[in-house]
């Protein structure tokens, strides 16, 4: 029944992540509480002429075991290049990153037998079965024929594609290949899952099918899952997220410490007489609350605003005026973007996507 | 109700309190080492490195094999043209060519060339298959795996290798057709040099392929090159009847070596069945053997270099 630690500390959640490499950064032992740690992550492709194309400067993460951890930004921030060296895929081009308590540069294997992912872009055999798919896969990763067939089972079960098992590939819907690619990420049983744009193509039963099939996940195996993802409503489910922008963190924390952190909800009111609201509304509300009048009416930011509306409202009344409308809206994830990035999340996309940087 | 909260310090840590309910990590018997915390992947035993590895080059060769066996229509095209070579071109040309000059019937002649054939389109499909699994992820996927790049090409290798030489098992098994006996032994000579000349035609395949971003470079690159190294193979026609330049361009052609060695072992099978000269080094026949080893080293060559620029991460 307790709020989420982090809902306390709004303050803390708020990481400026300007801090270059301090000298004390080479701490010695992993914490073991972390399932991802990294510290000053830097990934920079050489560009054209000589430049450098920095797609990741300076990142420092702390993803916990067993949460949820949205990692938000629009196209281009550098998401899936991060993923990419958390993943062992990509070398980091400074810095540093423990994943599943190894280290990853030093042990690229180890972690990748800790850690499942799901890539963007669908990348299965389309001519081989389902199950075929899978058991290739399970072999991959080293298991014995018989723990390949158990596990290519479990998972085909896990996603609820057992009646598909024999189907070729090419004939499944995209939502069924984004759970057999989830039955594929999960077949060694990772620790840490990483989904990039997990849901992105999907249509919106598919997508919500998708995330039934993650948060079961995590509630029978305490799978820690790290989602990029640029949709703002499957941020604000995660457990925690992070905002990035640009190569850069611009904010940690839960969803609702972020939004807490910028600041108070949006009360609107619309009453009959708008000046005099004016007077009313400012000798009831707090003393330093920005009050302003425009063509939506009477507007005020205060903290937890849908209490203040009753209160509002019977001292309006009180005063004889009516009131015609009152909402109070809480700041959502796109406003903590805007208040970070000066831009909103939804406008910022660039024409060309974020694809195949690597391999 | 605010008492019996058994928890005795949350306090100090905000940040791991959660991390240490739902996850419960092992501090106090795994001081050390944080694999040991690692939940073991089968319960007791944990494979050998060695053991994971050539798992994972089975996986590659079961692909391929699977793929294989998936598109029936796909490798009966594949086989057809060989097929069609060998008993409509040869079947014409051998009313032509009398036996004299090659010392065999032509399509016996053509026999060897087109075991090649049958290997050699596999063998390069292989790289163009690295190149579109590149273009769609899945070979990202194939890198995510556990096991060291190098010894994902080498399942690569092995499974374009083992396709191949089962495609040109089907066609040995014609050998009747063109008036060579089933003699086990002539058989298992065949059989091993197209094992050996599709493994280097593999693993050329592969160094072209980790060189280039694009299929269709490849195939460009294969239309230019792929039908002289078919005429400079001797599989069609003698090479000793063409002019110095093409024989010593021959001498290079890796196909040439192939067919060399797979009429060479029909030969030492069937010794009255001796036919026109093939590969010459500086104007005498290597030994047997030598040009064996030749086809051997200049495979293991390329996929060294290839397994080099494939290692080398992002």
């Amino acid at each position: 029944m307790k709020p989420h630690a982090g809902d306390d500390a709004p303050a803390r959640a708020l990481l400026l992540t300007a801090a270059p490499e301090d000298p004390d950064s080479t701490r010695s032992a992993p914490e073991p509480a972390y399932a991802i740690s990294t510290h000053g992550l830097v990934k920079s492709y050489p560009g054209p002429d000589g430049t450098a194309v920095h797609a990741v400067r300076g990142l420092d993460l702390d993803v916990s075991q067993g949460e949820t951890f949205a990692f938000l930004g629009p196209n281009g921030a550098g998401k899936s290049t991060t993923i990419a060296m958390l993943c062992a895929l990509a070398r980091p081009t400074a810095g540093r990153a423990v994943v599943a308590g190894t280290d990853v540069v030093a042990r690229p294997d180890r972690v990748r037998r800790n850690v499942g992912m799901l890539f963007q872009h669908s990348a299965l055999d389309p001519d081989l079965t389902a199950e075929q798919n899978l058991y290739i896969h399970a072999r991959l990763y080293g298991m014995g024929r018989r723990h390949a067939r158990r596990r290519v089972g479990e998972t085909l079960e896990a996603v609820a594609l057992t009646d598909r098992r024999r189907s070729p590939v090419r004939t499944l819907s995209g939502g069924m290949r984004r759970r057999l690619e989830i039955a594929r990420g999960l077949l060694h049983e990772p620790r840490i899952l990483f989904l990039d744009e997990p849901t992105t193509g999907l249509d919106p039963h598919a997508r919500a099918q998708v995330w039934d099939h993650l948060r079961t996940l995590r509630e029978r195996h305490g799978t820690t899952l790290f989602v990029t993802t640029h949709y703002l409503e499957e941020a604000e489910n995660c457990d925690r997220l992070a905002i990035i922008d640009a190569g850069r963190l611009v904010a940690q924390g839960t969803p609702f410490a972020l939004r807490a952190a910028i600041g108070d909800d949006r009360v609107v009111l619309r009453t009959g007489d708008d000046t005099r609201a004016r007077q009313v509304v400012h000798q009831t509300a707090p003393p330093d609350t920005a009050l302003t009048l425009d063509a939506d009416g009477l507007c005020l930011r205060v903290p937890d605003g849908s209490a203040w509306i009753p209160r509002l409202c019977a001292a309006l009344e009180a005063h004889g005026i009516p009131v015609r409308a009152a909402s109070a809206t809480p700041p959502t994830l796109d406003d903590v973007f805007f208040h970070h990035t000066g831009r909103s999340i939804t406008t910022a996309r660039p024409p060309q996507p974020e694809t195949g940087k690597d391999a | 109700m605010t008492a019996p909260e058994p928890a005795p310090a949350p306090a100090p840590a905000p940040e791991h309190r959660d991390a240490g309910t739902s996850a419960p990590p092992a501090p106090p018997d795994a001081p050390a080492t944080p694999d040991a915390a690692a939940p073991p992947d089968t319960p007791g035993r944990e494979p050998t490195r060695l053991r994971r590895e050539l798992r994972a080059v089975h996986a590659l060769v079961h692909r391929d094999l699977l793929r294989l066996s998936s598109q029936p229509t796909h490798t009966a095209l594949m086989l057809l043209q060989p097929v069609l070579y060998l008993f409509i071109l040869g079947g014409g040309l051998a009313a032509l060519i009398p036996t004299s000059t090659l010392g065999v019937g032509y399509q016996t002649y053509l026999f060897p060339g087109m075991l090649m054939m049958t290997v050699q389109t596999p063998a390069i499909m292989v790289g163009i298959r690295l190149i579109t699994d590149r273009q769609s992820g899945y070979l990202r996927e194939l890198l995510m795996a556990p096991v060291s790049r190098t010894t994902l090409l080498l399942g690569s290798c092995a499974g374009g290798t083992t396709v191949a030489a089962v495609q040109g098992a089907v066609l040995l098994a014609m050998a009747g057709a063109v008036g060579l006996p089933y003699d086990p032994l002539l058989l298992a000579l065949l059989m091993g040099g197209m094992i050996l000349a599709s493994f280097t035609i593999t693993a050329l395949s592969l160094a072209l392929a980790v060189s280039l971003q694009r299929a269709e470079v490849f195939h460009m690159l294969l239309g230019v090159v792929m039908m002289p190294l078919l005429f400079l193979s001797g599989g069609f026609f003698p090479l000793d009847s063409l002019p110095g330049w093409a024989r010593s361009l021959a001498a290079v052609n890796p196909i040439a070596y192939g067919v060399d060695l797979l009429r060479r072992s029909i030969t030492l099978r069937l010794p009255d069945r001796a036919t026109a000269a093939g590969i010459e080094w500086f104007g005498s026949r290597p030994p047997l053997a030598l040009e064996a080893a030749a086809l051997l080293a200049a495979g293991a060559l390329a996929l060294l270099w290839a397994a080099h620029r494939f290692k080398r991460p992002d």
